[in-house]
């Protein structure tokens, strides 16, 4: 092939390239470098001047508010892992039988997942509200006068709340993958099953549970993944008060670099947190691995 | 004859049971929505004491106050400027890279598209700070051509792959009958490639809109001006600086919700087809 072919064929990639280059890459390699610098984002960046070593990672290990931060997160990621993905389970077997208007309740559990997440937050801060919030309204109602309380004002109830509204936002993504992972399993099995004369129960466990194990690994890295760097949630419906009892690791970061002007910090805090998602996704997959042997 | 009865019964029970719990889960997810457009029809006073979903004497001037004197007018135009250029600059961007990586030969092809691969399974939380300081050096912060820039960049990888894969299964016949009638490479894209990719554009279409009418953080930190904010920006600020007037805020929530829906009501089954596709790339 002539050098003139090569470069044209190069013509078709190169705005993709390029566009990657300056906003993922660039910004992947400045991560690393203003690690390892005390800079407030404002004064010329100079690395050899602002250089301060591994002193940023020192100080997180021993920071406070980011590990409680991180334990915050990983509350909400068991609530999701437990509750959201048993509900959405639920739903999808419900779903995947022949049921009269299958379709429309697949529409509408869709829906949370596709509004925003702005949105969301501040509709159910609205309902969460102490003083006019429809849910303490209800409460009293109901004569359950002494449950009412300011939901997302008291460091007992803000993060559970959070977490509900989380897995409330999230459950109809797991119900659509279960779904279509539930749908690819041959109708042959459980008839053959059948006829063995198992019982559902003996079907879900013998033939649902063991060809859907890659789903739910699947969905479970990815439920990890996503419900630990959930933030914008956070901003709307409590700004990550009261106090610092609904803070997670990004809201941290997002304060190092707003809030107190330490970029190098923010970027350490990025960077660890990230390396902590990869640990946890290896270990997920080498447990399932197991598990899958066992 | 007994036993058949005695099966449907079973049945109609069953699926009795089966449906109350999805119509209870039904309205859990419909009811914030409905809660949110029944504010927004309240007033200032009734909106604290009036306790119905749908006031009995609804009021729709809030949707006119919040879309002048609340700004959501300009945010919801902002929004739709960013969501279609945004979208447009992905599908022709990507689709160009993902022709060139399924049908074209070059050095390096390979480790390119396992770059844009690999990006897309490298979780990199607070990548945000490196891309503030980037924009704040390119003169970039501020300015709509700077957050378009960022947006595409933030679709580009997984329309790259979904393109790709689609791209790899086209027929090669097809491409050599074009070559044949003297279509040039880009003929080809445009002629052959992109038309038979629509299934797979639509679904990058649909994904990317719902990806930038939704974004938050990086309007957050780029924009300053508010003529040049985006919906969710918008709502945040409204909510900050007129932190009662819940009527006005409900309205300007419905103003950025009812697009969404329509999308999303038009278009599910290529968004459920999406997702699973995403899942499966993830």
């Amino acid at each position: 092939m002539k050098a003139k072919e090569i470069f044209k064929n190069y013509l078709f990639v190169l705005p993709a390239v390029l566009v990657f280059s300056i906003f993922y890459i660039y910004p992947f390699y400045k991560v690393f470098t203003l690690s390892l610098c005390q800079w407030d984002g404002i004064a010329r960046f100079d690395f050899a001047k602002n250089f301060i070593g591994l002193r940023n990672f020192f100080e997180l290990f021993q920071d406070k508010i980011w590990w409680f931060a991180m334990l915050q997160a990983g509350y909400i990621t068991l609530i999701a892992l437990t509750f959201q993905n048993a509900l959405a389970l639920m739903l999808a077997l419900a779903c995947d039988r022949d049921i009269k208007g299958g379709n429309i309740y697949r529409v509408i559990f869709y829906l949370p997942p596709v509004l925003s997440e702005v949105v969301v937050g501040l509709v159910w801060r609205w309902i969460y509200d102490g003083n006019y919030g429809l849910l303490n309204y209800w409460l009293q109602q109901i004569g359950l006068s002494n449950l009412v309380t300011d939901w997302l004002s008291n460091p007992k109830t803000a993060l559970t709340c959070v977490a509900v509204i989380h897995c409330w936002k999230g459950f109809g993504w797991g119900f659509i993958i279960f779904l279509a992972g539930l749908q690819t399993i041959p109708r042959q099995l459980y008839e053959a099953a059948k006829v063995d004369g198992a019982s559902s129960w003996q079907l879900f466990k013998s033939v649902t549970m063991p060809l859907m194990v890659p789903v739910f690994i699947l969905v479970s890295i990815l439920t990890v993944l996503g419900t630990m760097q959930v933030f914008v949630l956070i901003l709307s419906m409590t700004g990550g008060g009261p106090g610092y009892h609904t803070e997670v690791p990004v809201t941290r970061i997002l304060a190092s670099m707003v809030g107190s002007s330490r970029f190098g910090y923010a970027c350490s805090q990025g960077i660890m947190f990230g390396a902590v998602l990869l640990a946890v996704s290896f270990i997920q997959i080498k447990l399932s691995k197991y598990m899958k042997q066992a | 004859m007994k036993e058949g009865t005695k099966y449907k019964v079973e049945k109609f029970f069953k699926d009795f049971t089966i449906h109350i719990f999805l119509i209870i889960v039904s309205i859990t997810c419909l009811f914030p929505l409905l809660w949110m457009v029944g504010s927004s029809l309240k007033t200032q006073q009734t909106i604290f004491s009036d306790m119905s979903i749908f006031p009995k004497h609804p009021v729709w001037t809030n949707f006119y106050a919040a879309w002048t004197k609340g700004g959501f007018g300009m945010y919801f135009l902002n929004s739709l400027f960013y969501t279609v250029t945004v979208v447009f600059g992905i599908v022709i961007i990507s689709s160009l890279a993902a022709f060139a990586f399924s049908r074209l030969k070059f050095p390096g092809k390979n480790v390119l598209f396992y770059m844009f691969l690999g990006a897309m399974m490298i979780p990199l939380p607070g990548s945000f700070v490196p891309l503030y300081v980037l924009m704040t050096r390119l003169h970039l912060i501020n300015t709509r051509i700077g957050y378009i820039l960022c947006m595409i960049n933030v679709g580009l990888s997984f329309s790259i792959y979904l393109l790709k894969t689609f791209f790899d299964k086209m027929p090669v016949e097809l491409e050599d009958a074009a070559r044949i009638d003297g279509c040039s490479r880009l003929g080809i894209w445009w002629n052959v490639a992109l038309p038979l990719a629509k299934p797979a554009i639509a679904v990058i279409i649909i994904f990317s809109s719902l990806n930038v009418w939704n974004e938050y953080i990086l309007a957050t930190l780029i924009f300053s001006s508010k003529n040049l904010m985006p919906l969710q920006r918008g709502l945040m600020i409204f909510q900050g600086t007129h932190i009662t007037e819940y009527s006005l805020l409900m309205a300007g929530m419905t103003i950025t919700t009812v697009p969404i829906i329509l999308v999303y009501l038009l278009m599910q089954r290529h968004i459920i087809k999406g997702i699973t596709a995403g899942a499966i790339v993830g």
